[in-house]
């Protein structure tokens, strides 16, 4: 386990590593900087920002202060939001995201499961059906139109819910509607086709003819083998749902990490961009490193292994 | 009925959808400015009559909606419109703007102007004093002139350059000297503010008003770069002091009691939410969640202008704004480098049919540079002084003969492949779209359109990267000048390669002859002609307007000539 842990941490400071590499000359290859404007800024202030946000260094230079920084914790200075510290911005973001998407997280797994498993119980039957359809659209609308509808039939129309903003519990619902409609739908199929796999296996049926209670045999045998494939794709959904929604914050005027990541990039906010990618980049790794310990935890089958004794 | 808001709301879902896909060009607009002179405008805005207690509403409080988190509260900072409409609750320079757009006393409570107009003085006010009760002084002035100028000021401000009308100021700010005393303003005693300028400026009273110019709290900015970004370490001496700040947001204004004028505030708060969504905006307005929304704050789709105006007919309203949207041509390369064929695009286009049938938001068609909402004399704007029809005449026929003539001139038998540019936006790419369709009717000639995401544009742009390319411009001050100054040879804003010592001339003798103001009008006009009708260096489409809705029940709104709106004095009646 030690040695698994140890060569994951390797391998994720490696690719931490490489993406801000590529990042930091990826962004520096857009035209445009920060401080460009439609009204050109007389040329002698132009140089006063450069060499005081270090700009006016040759790239290589920039790239190795970057990394002198980082090393240090240090993420630096916003270009665009004045005098700001990125760490903070994101901080601050990132807890708006943060709140919404793990409440998203939750209503996505326990809905989507429930849907998945009633569909498998019934299979074939009505309530199969319904769930099917239902999972097929929420597949298919995209967020920003279901976004959009539910607050114009909920929020505008029917005066239910407020149109935007979190400043209310009810605020937040129709937001986690629009986020947790798509994973819903897919955990509900991935949960469904698995379930039904499970049902149909041989220890179920010995199971039953041992006599054991049915709700025993569901929570015992079924749900926990029928999980799994859910486990695995719950890690990466965790990360992209409290990474924050560019579309769902959008339009429900919600502050969030993911509005501001996107602001930056067309800002040019260099040391923004840096951040929050970065700090994108060690949520994914740790989503992932998680999903894979828990993993082992649900299913005994498989080991931690790093290579040849496997 | 039904259906048609169906059919609104999938629009607005499409429409959503592109801006998302090309979530660039928000920024285009945000150059901003504020500055007023003598003398303006009848665009846009009413005295309302004085508010009766009677029918004040109970609870006090206005809500917006900004399109974006201003950048900075730091005046010295700002740049753009969102943050000049946060600023203009907290601060208040010299000079305030009054609803008919003249400079009416501020912090200052008179001034004197000396007779070569180069020479203000200024007597600031008894009794005005800071949110924390400290005096104002002419000497917190001298300080955020000094602080703005200043080569080691953290940032570098880039308005910088809005105070290079006072004497010395450039050499000081570019580094040519290190004495601020060498710069024209100066402390008098605590009361009394002097300021000599390099040229007699009429508009500088206007641009006192301005936020480069607003004063700051020495001692709540030294030692504290992060003063400006938390309400609780923003000392202010405008109406209204900070509260709260969320970033990303939420923002909230308290009334300033200290404030020298409060018995004339009526607003007891003001809560912004941020929120870069026009549709989503516009169903806040609806829903009644905020009490104003459009521009300058915020934003109205383009495609739910018309029904609203219909709709809310009580409660809409399109203001011609200081802004000119054209095309400049780049007269450094092939066909453009030919006057003719320059003439013959301009002319070959339908202005009045894109605005009915593309832009619709009521935009005057242009036909020179200066909007119509920039003063000139005597009460009379520029444009009526020198109406721009006589530049050029949309005319399909002489296009078109002009076009064979310039290209007999170059030699052509075919021209060559000409593209247009614009940034990504979906109103910029209709227009863009509809006038290359009218030089394919009028003029026989196949063009390309490209895009491009915002400052991958303005580089293009600025580098000389571009044939035909899109482009806007909004005043800082309320003077032609803040246009036609853009033109001169080698200007940093000038793109087109045009250069030309006739129209240098004109301009140098405007900058220095501020005190003939007859002359000095006809002299940026006379360039404007040179600029326009002889030369077509750019292609003039429309001057702005702007679209905004206003619940009856909101009162005591002002914008002015450019756009920029004025919340202070507003107040909210029983509803």
């Amino acid at each position: 386990m030690a040695r698994y842990i140890t060569s994951k941490l390797i391998y994720t400071l490696l690719s931490l590593f490489i993406l801000i590499t590529a990042t930091f000359f990826l962004m520096k290859a857009i035209p445009g900087d920060p401080f460009m404007s439609e009204k050109e800024i007389p040329a002698a202030i132009r140089a006063r920002l450069d060499a005081q946000y270090g700009l006016d260094k040759p790239i290589l230079t920039q790239y190795v202060n970057y990394l002198g920084n980082i090393v240090q914790g240090d993420l630096g200075i916003s270009m665009k939001k004045l005098n700001q510290e990125v760490s903070s911005i994101v901080g601050q973001t990132f807890g708006v995201s943060l709140r919404l998407g793990l409440i998203a997280v939750v209503v996505s797994i326990i809905v989507g499961v429930t849907l998945g498993l009633m569909a498998a119980l019934y299979h074939r039957k009505f309530i199969d059906s319904a769930v099917m359809i239902i999972a097929v659209i929420g597949i298919a609308v995209p967020s920003f139109v279901l976004a959009s509808l539910l607050q114009y039939s909920l929020g505008l129309k029917a005066g239910i819910f407020p149109i935007t903003g979190l400043r209310t519990p009810l605020g937040y619902v129709l937001p986690v509607i629009a986020l947790s409609a798509g994973p819903i739908a897919y955990i509900a199929r991935l949960t469904r086709s698995s379930m039904l796999e499970v049902l149909h296996a041989d220890y179920i049926k010995t199971a039953k003819a041992k006599g054991l209670k049915w709700p025993a045999i569901l929570w015992k045998h079924v749900i926990r083998n029928g999980i799994l494939p859910v486990v695995t794709y719950v890690g990466p959904m965790t990360a992209n749902i409290i990474t924050g929604s560019v579309v769902v914050e959008r339009i429900f005027g919600i502050g969030g990490i993911g509005k501001v990541f996107v602001e930056s990039i067309s800002n040019r906010d260099y040391t923004m961009i840096m951040g929050i990618t970065l700090f994108y980049g060690i949520i994914l790794m740790a989503a992932r490193f998680i999903t894979d310990i828990v993993y082992v935890l649900v299913d005994p089958r498989i080991k931690l292994t790093s290579g040849k004794e496997g | 009925m039904k259906k048609k808001s169906w059919m609104l709301l999938l629009t607005l879902v499409l429409v959503i959808g592109t801006v998302l896909a090309g979530c660039g060009s928000a920024n285009e607009t945000n150059t901003d400015s504020a500055a007023t002179a003598p003398g303006t405008t009848d665009n846009g805005n009413a005295s309302e009559p004085a508010a009766t207690d009677a029918n004040l509403a109970a609870d006090q409080t206005l809500s917006l909606n900004l399109t974006a988190e201003p950048p900075t509260l730091d005046p010295a900072q700002a740049q753009d419109s969102q943050s000049n409409t946060a600023l203009r609750f907290m601060y208040e320079g010299l000079a305030t703007i009054d609803a008919e757009g003249n400079p009416v006393p501020g912090a200052a409570e008179s001034w004197d102007v000396s007779e070569d107009g180069l020479t203000y003085t200024f007597k600031m006010r008894e009794g005005a004093t800071w949110s924390n009760g400290d005096p104002v002084t002419a000497n917190d002035f001298v300080y955020a002139w000094q602080r703005v100028l200043n080569p080691e000021t953290v940032p570098a401000p880039v308005y910088a350059y809005q105070l290079y009308y006072i004497e010395g100021a450039e050499a000081y700010n570019t580094g040519e000297t290190t004495d601020f005393s060498t710069v024209g303003v100066k402390a008098v005693d605590e009361k009394t503010l002097e300021v000599k300028l390099t040229n007699p400026t009429p508009y500088f009273l206007g641009l006192t008003s301005f936020y480069t110019l607003y004063p700051v709290h020495q001692s709540t900015v030294e030692g504290n770069n992060a003063w400006a970004t938390k309400p609780e370490s923003m000392v202010v001496n405008g109406p209204f002091t900070m509260t709260s700040w969320t970033s990303g947001s939420e923002m909230g204004w308290t009334k300033n009691e200290n404030y020298w004028d409060a018995d004339n505030i009526k607003l007891s708060n003001i809560t912004a939410t941020i929120v870069n969504s026009g549709a989503t905006e516009t169903a806040k307005y609806q829903g009644g969640e905020i009490d104003y929304a459009g521009a300058p704050t915020g934003e109205i789709p383009t495609d739910q202008i018309q029904p609203l105006s219909q709709q809310l007919a009580d409660e809409f309203k399109l203001t011609n704004i200081a802004s000119t949207y054209y095309y400049e041509f780049n007269t450094e390369v092939e066909p453009f480098n030919n006057e003719k064929i320059r003439k013959a695009f301009a002319m070959s286009i339908d202005r009045q049919s894109l605005i009915d049938n593309v832009t619709k938001a009521s935009q005057t068609p242009a036909y020179g540079f200066v909007p119509t909402s920039i003063a000139g004399l005597n009460g009379q704007s520029f444009r009526d002084m020198h109406p721009d029809s006589e530049y050029f005449k949309e005319d399909a026929a002489q296009a078109k003969q002009l076009l064979e003539e310039g290209m007999k001139e170059e030699g052509y038998t075919t021209l060559p492949p000409i593209t247009l540019l614009y940034n990504t936006s979906e109103n910029h790419q209709k227009l863009a779209l509809a006038v290359a369709d009218m030089w394919k009717k009028n003029l026989g000639v196949e063009i390309q359109t490209r895009n491009e995401e915002w400052s991958v544009f303005l580089e293009s742009r600025k580098t000389g990267n571009f044939q035909i390319a899109r482009a806007g411009w909004s005043a800082d001050y309320n003077d032609p000048m803040t246009y036609m100054d853009m033109f001169v040879s080698g200007g940093g804003n000038n793109n087109t390669g045009y250069a030309d010592p006739a129209y240098d001339k004109l301009i140098e003798e405007a900058y220095k002859g501020g005190n003939d103001l007859e002359k000095r009008m006809q002299d940026m006009a006379d360039a404007e002609k040179l600029l326009i009708q002889e030369n077509m260096v750019i292609m003039p489409v429309y001057y702005y307007t702007q679209a905004s809705l206003t619940k009856p029940y909101l009162k005591g709104v002002t914008t002015d000539f450019s756009g920029a709106i004025d919340f202070t004095r507003a107040y909210l009646e029983e509803h």
